[in-house]
């Protein structure tokens, strides 16, 4: 810490208002876990009571296990597929030179920013076409697209790390560029990098489990997940058990954050060289 | 999230000797999956719509030319522009002193804040909207604190209006900002700094001729970014908004949904997409691609 930055008052004045964002960041997330436990009748904040009702309701009901289930099929496709074919493109990335390479990471970073309305409705009417409405292995490929964006980035810097010359002396021997692969990529580097593939892939599952609006076209009556349910909850009439639902939502995303944390090696790398 | 991508270059020109490298045919899953899946569907879902079009082009002209002056579109482009700017100069004024104070702290207080961000980040959307809608309904939590602190007398109208979409807008987009600001911030050198204070400038002016300025890439990217992303919303203003507050993405899914017009759909996505892409254009002069979405 630069110690001209957190001395006088400004540096007193920044703290309690960073508190107070962190307060305000936190608050709706808090909310609703705390009103998943509610034990009232209708979504009410302070709770009178406290109650396991709405899991009960979550998790009785077969409509909202359906949902479940299609969320973690869908988000399991999209995680093995985007990760396994970004792991492939990655490596590319970094081991070769060519014309026009930040241009093609660019273009393969584009579904973060093409609006997902647009995405929607463009696939939509692709699978509409093939008939793949409610396809749940068909939306897993469409999830993984859109995982596709954070699986690079993460595998990029992963990858970066990796020594070359492990590649290079087998180069220098008179191994192929393929057999460089099979024989030192897969079974040596792949295991150095497996932290950052492993969150990649945990970033990916969450990208798909947590992802709106392309389920909400492309699921039909078939393959609803949990956000397209709570969506339709939300605009027709708001039941208390998608607190509930929010709250295992939360849960998993806290957990997959948690699992990242500890599989990185370096605790401060968040903060770099500062 | 924590994304540490160095320069690739020194390290890519040693290990690729053969011009024509079949290293590179490893990206072509990838790349098959991009065309097939998102490419190949925008492409069609614009091609086909305009051709499926029966009538003459005068026709089509005509029927394009009304749709891009017809009040509603006009109104939903110019109140799109207008909350997404909002939300920008707001998310920019709350993120930078957030980031700031990222790269100059340590210890307890960054991990706090770093999960404040990132876990909120990471939420679904539809979750983070959902609790918003809890907080400021009519007997919400936060209508309940400002009658009981005699703030305000009845409740306010928080939500289906204007103020909650940007409300919630504003929630869910600032950790693209915190995380773009603090990438940038990050790479400002402390010595620079520490020379500015050791040659006598006090703490404020040494941010405001040196700190500031030098910030000032990472603030344009992130200002960005988070405009790109507000364009195209869709979610929360859906669920937040009331009637004055159709933007253009609800324009577009409404042509659809209630219409089932895909002419308009196609054409209002178009212009919103080629809006997207050259502000995303721009993006990519001015910023290490890479670090989108916060990464690096």
């Amino acid at each position: 810490m630069p110690h001209w930055a957190m001395r006088s008052w400004p540096a007193h004045m920044l703290r309690l208002y960073v508190g107070v964002m962190c307060v305000w960041l936190l608050t709706p997330i808090v909310i609703v876990v705390i009103l998943a436990f509610s034990g009232d009748g209708y979504l009410r904040f302070p709770p009178t009571s406290l109650s396991l009702q709405w899991f009960d309701r979550f998790f009785g009901d077969p409509q909202w296990r359906r949902a479940l289930l299609s969320s973690l099929i869908i988000g399991g496709i999209a995680c093995i597929v985007s990760t396994t074919i970004g792991f492939f493109a990655a490596y590319a990335f970094l081991r070769t030179e060519f014309r026009g390479k930040k241009l093609l990471l660019s273009l393969m970073l584009t579904p973060v920013v093409v609006p997902s309305i647009i995405t929607a409705i463009a696939m939509y009417y692709f699978a509409g076409k093939l008939g793949l409405i409610g396809n749940l292995l068909w939306l897993g490929f469409c999830h993984a697209v859109i995982a596709m964006p954070i699986v690079l980035l993460i595998l990029l810097s992963a990858l970066h790390a990796v020594d070359p010359n492990l590649e290079r002396a087998a180069l220098g021997l008179g191994a192929s560029r393929v057999r460089v692969f099979w024989r030192i990529v897969l079974p040596i580097v792949l295991p150095i990098v497996l932290p950052g593939v492993l969150s990649a892939a945990l970033f990916a599952f969450l990208a798909s489990f947590d992802e709106l609006l392309i389920s909400l076209f492309l699921a039909g009556v078939r393959a609803q997940t949990l956000p397209v349910r709570i969506w339709n909850s939300l605009n027709l009439q708001v039941e208390p058990t998608i607190a509930a639902v929010s709250a295992f939502l939360i849960a998993i995303t806290t957990l997959i954050l948690a699992a990242e944390a500890i599989l990185r090696p370096r605790l401060g790398q968040w903060r770099g060289r500062a | 999230m924590a994304i540490t991508v160095a320069t690739p270059g020194a390290v890519s020109r040693a290990t690729s000797s053969a011009p024509r490298d079949r290293t590179l045919l490893l990206m072509l899953p990838s790349l098959a999956m991009l065309i097939l899946l998102f490419l190949v569907p925008l492409a069609l879902f614009f091609v086909r719509t305009f051709t499926e079009f029966d009538g003459t082009t005068a026709e089509f002209i005509e029927q394009t030319r009304d749709l891009l002056l017809s009040q509603a579109y006009l109104s939903a482009l110019g109140t799109t522009n207008w909350i997404s700017l909002i939300v920008t100069v707001t998310v920019l004024l709350i993120g930078y002193p957030i980031a700031y104070y990222l790269t100059t702290a340590a210890g307890f207080g960054v991990n706090v804040v770093v999960l404040s961000i990132v876990l909120p980040y990471f939420t679904s959307i539809i979750v983070r909207t959902f609790s918003w809608m809890v907080l400021l309904g009519e007997h919400g939590l936060v209508n309940d604190l400002l009658m009981a602190t005699g703030l305000a007398n009845a409740p306010l109208s928080l939500m289906y209006n204007r103020l909650g979409v940007l409300i919630g807008m504003s929630y869910v987009l600032l950790p693209y900002m915190v995380l773009t600001l603090y990438a940038a911030m990050r790479s400002i050198d402390p010595s620079l700094l520490r020379a500015s204070a050791g040659l006598g400038a006090s703490g404020f002016y040494t941010f405001r001729r040196v700190y500031f300025p030098l910030s000032l890439p990472g603030v344009l990217s992130g200002a960005l970014i988070v405009y790109i992303l507000s364009i195209g919303f869709f979610i929360t203003p859906a669920l937040m908004g009331g009637q004055h507050d159709i933007m253009t993405a609800m324009l577009i899914d409404r042509a659809l949904e209630i219409a089932v017009d895909w002419p308009s759909a196609a054409l209002m996505s178009a212009t919103l997409l080629l809006v997207t892409l050259a502000l995303y254009a721009v993006y990519y002069r001015i910023t290490d691609i890479r670090r989108l979405i916060g990464a690096r």
